[in-house]
C-alpha cells in the first residue's frame, strides 16, 4: 500500500462519517469536562467575578476613562523612563566614558602599541561599547519593569480590548495590538510574539507593521532630540515633560502608521477576510513587584551588555575604521556622506545621518553615538577632538557639535525623529522575520517598506518647511 | 426567544443554539468551550462599540461583532431585550 | 498503589518527606549534562506554567498576566532525589487539534518529542475548559501529571475544587498548587517522580467518541498509518487529521516527511546533549 492510499482511504472513511463528526469528537469532550467539573467543583454563593475585577474593568475600559487612562499611563511609563534614566545615565558616561577612556589611554600609552591599534581599540571598539551601556542601560532598566508591572497586572489585552475597532477596521488581527505593545520593549520579540495569531495573513501584516512601534534601542535618538532641541524650545522646567512629549508623541504617530499601512496591505498584497479573534481577558493579578523589579533588572542589563559587545564593539570599530582610513585626502566616512548628501539632502537630514543608519543596521542602539562621532570627525575641526573619538558631552555642547559642526536645523531635528520611526528593522529583526517568515520576499518586503515610507515623508515634510520659508 | 448573540445587552444571560462558523472559525471557537448548549452571558462592550467580551464556562470571551452574529442563541423567555 | 490513593497526600511511606523534600530539590538551570527524564509543562494559555518551569529550574522565564506570553520552547534542568529531569516549557494551547503556530510548537512536542511524562498546568478558575485539554492529553497518554494552580483565586472566587474526587476521575495525580508562591511544588515533583519512577500506576480517563463510526474509522486508518510508517507514535491523532483533511498532515504522508516524525522528534527531545 502506498502513500496515496493512505489518503484515498481516509477520504473513503471520511466520506462515511457525518460531516460534523468533529463536532462531535468536541462534544463528547466538553460534556467530559462538564460532567467532572460539575462532581468536583463546588462554588460558595460568591459573585463569579469578584467586584474588584469588575470595577477595574469598568474604569479600564470606560468609553472616556479608558483612554484617559491609557494615555496617561504610556505617557507616565516614558516621561518616568527619561526622567528617571538622567542621571545614572550621566554617571555611567562620567565613569565608562570619561574616566574610563583616559584611563585606558594611560594603561596603553607606556605599551607602546601601534596609535592605528590603540585607535581601534581604545577611541573604537571601547568608546562605542561604554556609550551605548550608558545610554540604554538606564532607560532599559527603568521602562521594562514598569512595563512588566502592566504586564503582570493584566493591563495589556485590555488596550488589545479598548483599541480592538481600530484594528478591525485595518484588516488586522485584534491580537496584533499585543505583539505592537510587545515591539516597545524589543522588535525581534515582537515579532516573534505574532506567533499568536492564527491566520497567515494576519500575522503577515503584523510582522511588517511591528517596526513602528518604536523599540528602546530608538529612544535615546528621540530623547536627545527631544532633549536639545526641542526642550530647548520651553523653559528649562519643561524641558523634560516636552522630551517624553515627544517620544510619546512620535509613538502615537508610530501607531497610527501601523493602522494605515495595516489597512493598505489588507487592501492590496495581504487581501483577504479577517479570520477569528479570540483575545482572552484574564483576571487582574497583583503583580508581584519586587520578583519583576529584580528579574528585568537582571534581564535587561544582560541583554544591554550582551548587545553592547556583540553589535556596539564591531560597530565602533568600523567607525573608527570608516573615519581614519583616507582615500584621496578624504576619509572613507567623508566619501560615503558625501555620496549620500543629496539624499540625506531632500530628506531634510543630511549624508551623515544616513551613514549613521547604515553603520547601525546592526543595532538602532549605537546610532547617537555613531552620529556624534561622525559629525566631530567630518565637521569643522571645533573642539579639537580625534577622528572618530566622542568624549562626554552634556546637552549644550551636543546642541553646539550638531548646530555648528553640523549645520543642524530644528527641521533636522524633527526629521531625525520621524526617520527613526520610519526606517528599516535592525539587523536582529530582519534575521526574526526571516526566521520566522521563512520568505525573502516578505522579509525585503517588511526591509524596504519602512524605509520607503521614511523617505517620503520626511522628504515631505523637508519640501513643505523648506517652501514655507521655515528653515 | 431566538436571536444572535450580537443581539444581546449587557448583562443578559443565553443558550447556544447554533455556531453558523465554518472552518478553522468554528474549531477554535469550540476548542475554547463556545459549543451547542453553552451558557453565555454579555460582560462587557469595548469602549468603541465592537467587540464585546462574553463570559464563557467561567472565562472572558472576546469576540468581534460579525462573529457573535453567526452564533445563534435561544434567550430565556420574559428576558426584555 | 494507584494514583488515586497518592493524590494530594504524597506517599504514605515517606511522612516526614515532604518537610524534607525542599532539600531534595537541586535547580540546575540550564545543564548541558545528561538528562534521565524529560517532562513537558503543557496546559491552557495564562495557567501558570512559565512561573511552575522558574520555580523548579531556577531559570527566569518571561511571564506575564495574558494569553500567548511564551510563544517557543524552552529547556531547563532540575535534579529531585538523585534523578534528572530536563523540563520543557512549552506554550499555552487550547487543544491538540489547534492551528495558530505557538499551539503548534506545543502540540509536536507533546505528541512526537516523547515526554516521559507531561505536567498539564490547570487553572482551577476555569476548570471545564481546562479539563477538555486534559482529557485530550489523556487520550495519547497515560503518564501525566496534573498541576492543579491558581488555587488561591479559585478560593478568592469562591471556588473549592475536590482534588482527591479529581484525581479519581481523571485517573492520573492531581495536585493543588500556588506556583506563585511555591506551595504544592514539592507535592508537584513527588507525583512526578512516582509516575516516572513506576511506583503508581496511571490509567487516564479515555473519552470514548459518541459516534462508534468515528471510533472504527480512526482505528482502521491508524493501523494503515502504523503499517506504512513503523515508529511513528501516536498513529489515532494522525488518523483522526486525515480524517478531518488536515492539509499539513495530508501532505505530511504525501511526501513520506511523516517517516521522520519518529526521529525527528526523538533528536529534538534529546538536543541538548542527552546520550542515554
Ligand atoms: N494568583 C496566582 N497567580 C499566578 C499563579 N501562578 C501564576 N500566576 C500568574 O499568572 C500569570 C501567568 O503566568 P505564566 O507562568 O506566564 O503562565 P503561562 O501558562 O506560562 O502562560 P502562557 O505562556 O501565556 O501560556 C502571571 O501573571 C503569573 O504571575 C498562582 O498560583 N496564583
Ligand atoms: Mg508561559
Amino acid at each position: 500500500m502506498n502513500r496515496s492510499a493512505i489518503l484515498d482511504e481516509a477520504a473513503r472513511l471520511r466520506a462515511e462519517l457525518d460531516d460534523d463528526f468533529r463536532d462531535g469528537i468536541v462534544e463528547s469532550l466538553y460534556t467530559e469536562a462538564s460532567r467532572i467539573t460539575s462532581t468536583t467543583l463546588s462554588r460558595r454563593e460568591s459573585p463569579a467575578r469578584t467586584t474588584w475585577d469588575k470595577l477595574l474593568d469598568r474604569a479600564l475600559t470606560h468609553r472616556v476613562w479608558g483612554f484617559v487612562v491609557m494615555g496617561a499611563l504610556l505617557f507616565g511609563v516614558f516621561w518616568f523612563t527619561i526622567a528617571g534614566a538622567a542621571a545614572p545615565s550621566g554617571l555611567l558616561s562620567t565613569l565608562l566614558v570619561e574616566h574610563g577612556h583616559g584611563w585606558l589611554t594611560r594603561l596603553v600609552a607606556p605599551l607602546h602599541v601601534p596609535e592605528w591599534l590603540t585607535g581601534l581599540l581604545v577611541d573604537g571598539v571601547y568608546l562605542s561599547t561604554a556609550w551605548v551601556v550608558a545610554v540604554m542601560l538606564p532607560p532599559m532598566a527603568i521602562f521594562f519593569p514598569l512595563f512588566t508591572i502592566l504586564e503582570d497586572f493584566g493591563y495589556l489585552p485590555r488596550v488589545a480590548f479598548n483599541l480592538d475597532r481600530l484594528f478591525a477596521r485595518s484588516g488586522a488581527h485584534g491580537k496584533q495590538a499585543l505583539s505592537m505593545m510587545m515591539g516597545y520593549g524589543c522588535n525581534a520579540a515582537g515579532v516573534t510574539s505574532t506567533r499568536i495569531i492564527d491566520s497567515r495573513r494576519e500575522r503577515l501584516i503584523a510582522i511588517i507593521t511591528n517596526n513602528f512601534s518604536i523599540c528602546n534601542g530608538r529612544w535615546p535618538v528621540l530623547i536627545l532630540m527631544g532633549t536639545v532641541f526641542l526642550g530647548k524650545l520651553v523653559p528649562p522646567a519643561f524641558a523634560g515633560v516636552v522630551a517624553a512629549g515627544s517620544v510619546v508623541t512620535v509613538a502615537f504617530l508610530g501607531v497610527l502608521v501601523t493602522l494605515l499601512v495595516s489597512w493598505g496591505l489588507s487592501k492590496t498584497v495581504l487581501r483577504g477576510e479577517t479570520s477569528v479573534y479570540s483575545l482572552e481577558l484574564p483576571p487582574y493579578r497583583p503583580p508581584r513587584i519586587w520578583r519583576t523589579l529584580y528579574t528585568s533588572l537582571i534581564d535587561r542589563t544582560l541583554k544591554v551588555l550582551r548587545r553592547a559587545v556583540t553589535m556596539a564593539a564591531p560597530a565602533g570599530a568600523a567607525i573608527w575604521l570608516i573615519s581614519n582610513v583616507t582615500i584621496a585626502e578624504a576619509s572613507l566616512a567623508g566619501h560615503l556622506a558625501a555620496l549620500l548628501a543629496p539624499l540625506g539632502w531632500l530628506m531634510g537630514l543630511n549624508g551623515l545621518i544616513l551613514l549613521a543608519y547604515v553603520v547601525a543596521i546592526p543595532a538602532n542602539e549605537i546610532i547617537v553615538p555613531t552620529i556624534l562621532m561622525l559629525t566631530l570627525t567630518l565637521g569643522p575641526d571645533l573642539l579639537g577632538a580625534d577622528s572618530g573619538v566622542l568624549l562626554e558631552l552634556g546637552t549644550a555642547e551636543t546642541r553646539t557639535v550638531l548646530v555648528q559642526a553640523g549645520g543642524w536645523t530644528l527641521l533636522t531635528a524633527v526629521n531625525l525623529m520621524l526617520f527613526s520611526l520610519l526606517h528599516n528593522p535592525c539587523g536582529t529583526t530582519i534575521l526574526t522575520i526571516w526566521h520566522e517568515t521563512r520568505s525573502l520576499k516578505w522579509t525585503t518586503v517588511a526591509t524596504l517598506l519602512p524605509v520607503g515610507l521614511g523617505i517620503v515623508v520626511t522628504s515631505l515634510t523637508a519640501a513643505v518647511a523648506r517652501s514655507a520659508g521655515w528653515v | 426567544m431566538s436571536t444572535t448573540l450580537d443581539r444581546l445587552h449587557r448583562g443578559q444571560t443565553a443558550t447556544v443554539t447554533a455556531l453558523e462558523l465554518e472552518g478553522a472559525e468554528r474549531r477554535r471557537l469550540m476548542d475554547m468551550g463556545l459549543l451547542v448548549g453553552t451558557t453565555v452571558s454579555v460582560d462587557r462592550v469595548s469602549p468603541l462599540g465592537d467587540p464585546t467580551a462574553y463570559r464563557v464556562r467561567d472565562g472572558l470571551l472576546v469576540l468581534r461583532r460579525g462573529q457573535a452574529h453567526l452564533v445563534h442563541v435561544d434567550l430565556p423567555e420574559g428576558d426584555p431585550t | 498503589m494507584t494514583a488515586a490513593d497518592s493524590s494530594s497526600n504524597t506517599s504514605p511511606a515517606c511522612g516526614d518527606c515532604v518537610l524534607n523534600n525542599a532539600s531534595n530539590l537541586r535547580k540546575l538551570g540550564v545543564d548541558p549534562a545528561g538528562h534521565d527524564i524529560v517532562t513537558a509543562v503543557a496546559g491552557n494559555p495564562n495557567t501558570g506554567k512559565s512561573t511552575v518551569f522558574n520555580a523548579l529550574t531556577g531559570l527566569r522565564r518571561h511571564v506575564g498576566n495574558w494569553s500567548g506570553k511564551t510563544v517557543d520552547r524552552a529547556e531547563g534542568s532540575f535534579e529531585y532525589r538523585r534523578r534528572r529531569y530536563k523540563l520543557v516549557d512549552l506554550p499555552g494551547t487550547y487543544s491538540l487539534l489547534s492551528t495558530s503556530h505557538d499551539e503548534d510548537i506545543a502540540r509536536d512536542f507533546l505528541l512526537f518529542g516523547r515526554p516521559d511524562v507531561t505536567v498539564v498546568v490547570v487553572d482551577a478558575t476555569r476548570l471545564e475548559r481546562n479539563l477538555n485539554l486534559v482529557l485530550q492529553i489523556l487520550q495519547i497518554t497515560d503518564r501525566v501529571v496534573c498541576a492543579l494552580n491558581l488555587v488561591d483565586e479559585a478560593e478568592r472566587n469562591g471556588l473549592t475544587v475536590d482534588s482527591r474526587h479529581l484525581t479519581r476521575e481523571l485517573g492520573v495525580p492531581v495536585v493543588p498548587m500556588t506556583a506563585r508562591r511555591g506551595t504544592g511544588m514539592t507535592e508537584l515533583l513527588e507525583a512526578v517522580e512516582q509516575v516516572t519512577s513506576g511506583a503508581i500506576t496511571t490509567r487516564g480517563k479515555r473519552v470514548q467518541h459518541r459516534d462508534n463510526r468515528v471510533e472504527q474509522a480512526v482505528s482502521r486508518l491508524a493501523e494503515r498509518i502504523e503499517g506504512k510508517f513503523p515508529g511513528v507514535v501516536n498513529t489515532r491523532w494522525i488518523a483522526l487529521r486525515l480524517l478531518e483533511g488536515d492539509p499539513s498532515v495530508e501532505r505530511a504522508v504525501a511526501d513520506g516527511t511523516l517517516g521522520e516524525l519518529s526521529t525527528a522528534a526523538v533528536i529534538a527531545a534529546s538536543s541538548d546533549g542527552n546520550t542515554t
